[in-house]
């Protein structure tokens, strides 16, 4: 059947839109699964609510008198809690400029079978004022003021 | 008295503005010539208060005003001049500020270039630019005046500018970055302009297309500049990190792209019009989603400078307006028939459709990565967090499968070609490529098939531009005469081609062979890295203007030969206490070598080190920054200059 060569154009632009938006959400799709990681308050963790052994972030205060550093290595053993929940986390790394006790902190990494968080990207504020959103909430939510 | 002038000089440029939108947009609605031809004063008029405005600000900050509350927060009397200057724009109210000076100055370069322009356009264009400038102006007195004062009590001296702020890139890198963003405006305003008057032709394309390209250049410094920062400043030594406000300005340039090279077809050939209309609105909306994002607080970035729902909301109700208003104009005005023009499947037009298809994917992808964290928030869905290895999956292959038809571009037939006149030239650089991609690896070291693969990609760019020189050399004498009769707008896009090429090559070849260590060194430890050893001599304190800092000493030896030396500093500045790394950056064409102070640890003067090895990385910036004057190059094109209007389209225009 011969085809119109107007129709012919209209019909390769609707096949190429098909092809072209199943390879770009296949592309999302892909890249999504266990890529993306959510935010859980110590609280979660301490309740059991947080995964083992997958991607996930978790944060809050460092409590104070907490941090010790090997004296060998980079490794660094941390509490970090929400006032409601306090999870340890341990990090082989450079800590960022403005990771401090009593300050707000994000780590990303897996829990592990112990409850330990293993972190392997410790995220601290930008400036002195500022508070991760995620923490200001889990604080919130904990109900300890800031 | 000087702020409450800069305030007088803002709300007289808030009137300027409102005058620039209603009296030539009436006029052009009416036919008074007179009306319209009020446009190039008021936007001269937008400027200038504009301008005064931004200089009160400067000089308050200059003069250490701290009853000013941006002063107060953001800068101190300590900090060296030219870093008060740039912390006018280091804040959220200055640089919202500077954007409005930026889109004023836009403004006026239209008003000055367009003496070729039919008056009705250049009154429309001019009043949707100074439509613009009445939200961001009122946006800044209403939401976010700089000229707020602390009264009755100021404080003696200020809190201090952000150290990781107190840098020359940051000196340049907004200005330059609201020079793309804002300038995108300027399509955005001929788009909206062509839709109320019903003309979408090629002489429209030709105007837009400058301008188009100017703030597109500007667009790929600024983002380039933001990258060379973070990679200097920020002492992880990242090139790009794929976070939210990254994102924000990558939106818009990925669009920009799509739109400059769909531009380039409805001047050459008059189709794709609605679609280009449809891009300027988007590249434009997405600069304005930037802007929220940045803005409002919603994102976690050392960019978002304070959280204000009131600003948020604001620009998200302007954004809306400007997105939902253009696109229901759209909807209205468009054309509804498509063109006649045919064209083959294997011509020009088809190939920049298929850059268009992706560079609009790409920036769907990125968006939809950007934006997911807070759908799932607002939907109570949890907090997530959408990373890198996301980005990476969906950003790469597309690149990819971009380049091979990015090759065959430059020398394709507008309309329709036969791949016989060129498939032995085409043969040949396939041939040439995969050699050199196959055997130059080895040159790094062991081979790499990633490596391999860029290098394939990028030589097949270059190959595309060669072959392209080579046809158009068949049936000439020389080489020369070919070269020379090329215009800018050529040059531009093969600079433009051979910078993206660089990039590739540096980005994988950064990625893939990047060698990075973060260790514990006494003073006398030795690391080796990459053929690389680097000898730690302890550290000792250093005085700088406004902080202290404790400088760590690096020699670094490659074959016994001292390479260089390297002293990172560990600042503390003094106002606000804040601790800051500096790191100390070897640079060469093929190689950085990259040491960054982390903490003490220990009694015996040992310090957390970090250790990079990052082969070609400065390519990606030399790269972008051919992007960029690729792109400021096409303007001196000849045909730019001498935009004439021929008789019946002066006469339409004039209907």
């Amino acid at each position: 059947m011969a085809m119109h060569p107007k129709r012919k154009k209209r019909l390769f632009v609707v096949l190429a839109v098909v092809v072209f938006s199943s390879v770009g959400i296949g592309l999302v799709v892909n890249g999504l699964s266990g890529n993306i990681n959510l935010f859980y308050p110590p609280a979660d963790v301490v309740a059991g609510k947080a995964p083992i052994d997958r991607q996930i972030r978790v944060g809050g205060m460092v409590v104070d008198g907490s941090v010790k550093r090997s004296n060998s290595s980079l490794e660094v053993r941390f509490d970090v809690t929400d006032y409601a929940g306090t999870v340890p986390v341990v990090y082989s790394g450079i800590l960022p400029d403005l990771f401090d006790e009593g300050q707000g902190v994000v780590a990303a990494g897996q829990l592990n079978e112990q409850g330990v968080f293993v972190a392997h990207e410790v995220l601290a504020k930008h400036d002195e004022n500022y508070m991760p959103p995620e923490v200001a909430e889990a604080l919130e939510a904990a109900g300890k003021k800031l | 008295m000087i702020a409450e002038y800069g305030l007088l000089a803002l709300i007289m440029a808030l009137v300027s503005a409102a005058a620039l939108t209603v009296i030539p947009m009436w006029g052009a609605w009416r036919g008074s010539i007179a009306a319209m031809h009020s446009a190039r004063p008021l936007a001269l008029s937008l400027f200038v208060f504009c301008a005064i405005s931004f200089a009160m600000l400067c000089v308050s900050f200059l003069n250490d005003d701290f009853s000013l509350v941006v002063v107060a927060s953001n800068s101190n009397s300590m900090l060296p001049s030219f870093y008060k200057f740039s912390a006018v724009w280091g804040n959220h109210e200055g640089s919202m500020l500077l954007w409005t000076l930026v889109l004023a100055s836009w403004t006026l370069a239209v008003a000055i270039f367009s003496s070729d322009l039919p008056v009705k356009l250049m009154a429309r264009v001019l009043a949707v630019m100074g439509s613009i400038s009445i939200g961001f102006i009122s946006f800044s007195i209403f939401t976010s005046n700089p000229f707020a004062r602390h009264l009755p009590n100021a404080p003696l001296d200020g809190q201090d500018l952000n150290p990781l702020l107190q840098d020359i890139g940051l000196i340049i890198h907004p200005p330059l970055l609201y020079m793309g963003y804002v300038g995108f405006s300027v399509a955005f305003a001929f788009a909206i302009a062509a839709l109320l008057g019903g003309r979408l032709d090629a002489a429209w394309a030709r105007w837009s297309r400058p301008w188009t390209n100017v703030a597109w250049g500007f667009l790929t410094l600024g983002i380039m500049l933001g990258s060379w920062w973070a990679y200097y400043e920020l002492g992880w030594g990242g090139w790009w990190f794929w976070d939210p406000v990254e994102n924000a300005s990558f939106m818009p340039w990925l669009a920009g792209t799509a739109l400059v090279h769909s531009l380039a077809v409805t001047e050459k050939r008059g189709v794709f019009k609605s679609w280009t209309v449809l891009l300027a609105i988007a590249t434009f909306s997405l600069s304005l989603l930037g802007t929220f994002l940045v803005r409002s607080g919603v994102l976690t970035s050392v960019h978002a400078f304070a959280s204000d729902p009131d600003r948020g909301l604001f620009i998200l109700v302007f954004l809306l307006v400007v997105v939902g208003g253009s696109l229901v104009l759209f909807a209205l005005r468009a054309p509804a028939v498509d063109s006649d023009i045919r064209y083959g499947w294997l011509s020009r037009e088809t190939l920049l459709l298929f850059n268009n298809v992706i560079f609009l994917v790409a920036t769907i992808t990125v968006l939809f990565g950007t934006l997911f964290p807070l759908l799932m928030d607002a939907l109570g869905q949890g907090k997530y967090s959408v990373g890198p290895p996301y980005f990476n999956a969906v950003f790469v292959p597309l690149m990819a499968v971009l380049v091979p038809v990015m090759g065959i571009g430059p020398f394709t037939r507008w309309k329709s070609d036969d791949p016989k006149r060129w498939n032995k030239i085409l043969i040949q650089g396939a041939v040439a490529c995969t050699l050199a991609a196959a055997i130059l690896p080895w040159l790094g070291g062991d081979f790499n098939l990633w490596v391999s693969l860029s290098l394939l990609l990028a030589f097949w760019i270059g190959a595309g531009l060669i072959g392209d020189l080579r046809l158009k050399a068949e049936g000439r004498s020389t080489l020369w005469s070919v070269v020379t009769r090329q215009t800018p707008s050529y040059w531009g896009m093969v600079l433009a081609h051979l910078g993206f090429a660089m990039c590739i090559i540096s980005v994988v070849v950064v990625t893939q062979w990047n060698v990075e260590r973060d260790l514990r060194m006494a003073p006398g430890d030795v690391a080796e890295l990459a053929g690389y050893r680097f000898e730690f001599h302890g550290s000792s304190g250093v005085q700088g203007p406004n902080y202290v800092a404790d400088e760590g000493v690096v020699t670094v030896y490659r074959r016994d030969k001292r390479v260089a030396e390297l002293r990172p500093q560990k600042r503390q500045y003094k106002a606000s206490g804040q601790v800051m790394t500096e790191a100390a950056i070897d640079a060469g064409l093929w190689r950085d070598l990259y040491v960054a102070m982390g903490e003490s640890i220990g009694s015996d003067g040992a310090w957390a080190m970090r250790l990079h090895y990052k082969p070609m990385v400065r390519w990606m910036w030399i790269g972008a920054t051919l992007i960029g004057f690729g792109a400021f190059v096409t303007v001196f094109d000849r045909r730019y200059r001498k935009v004439k209007v021929s008789a019946p389209q002066e006469a339409l225009a004039h209907a």
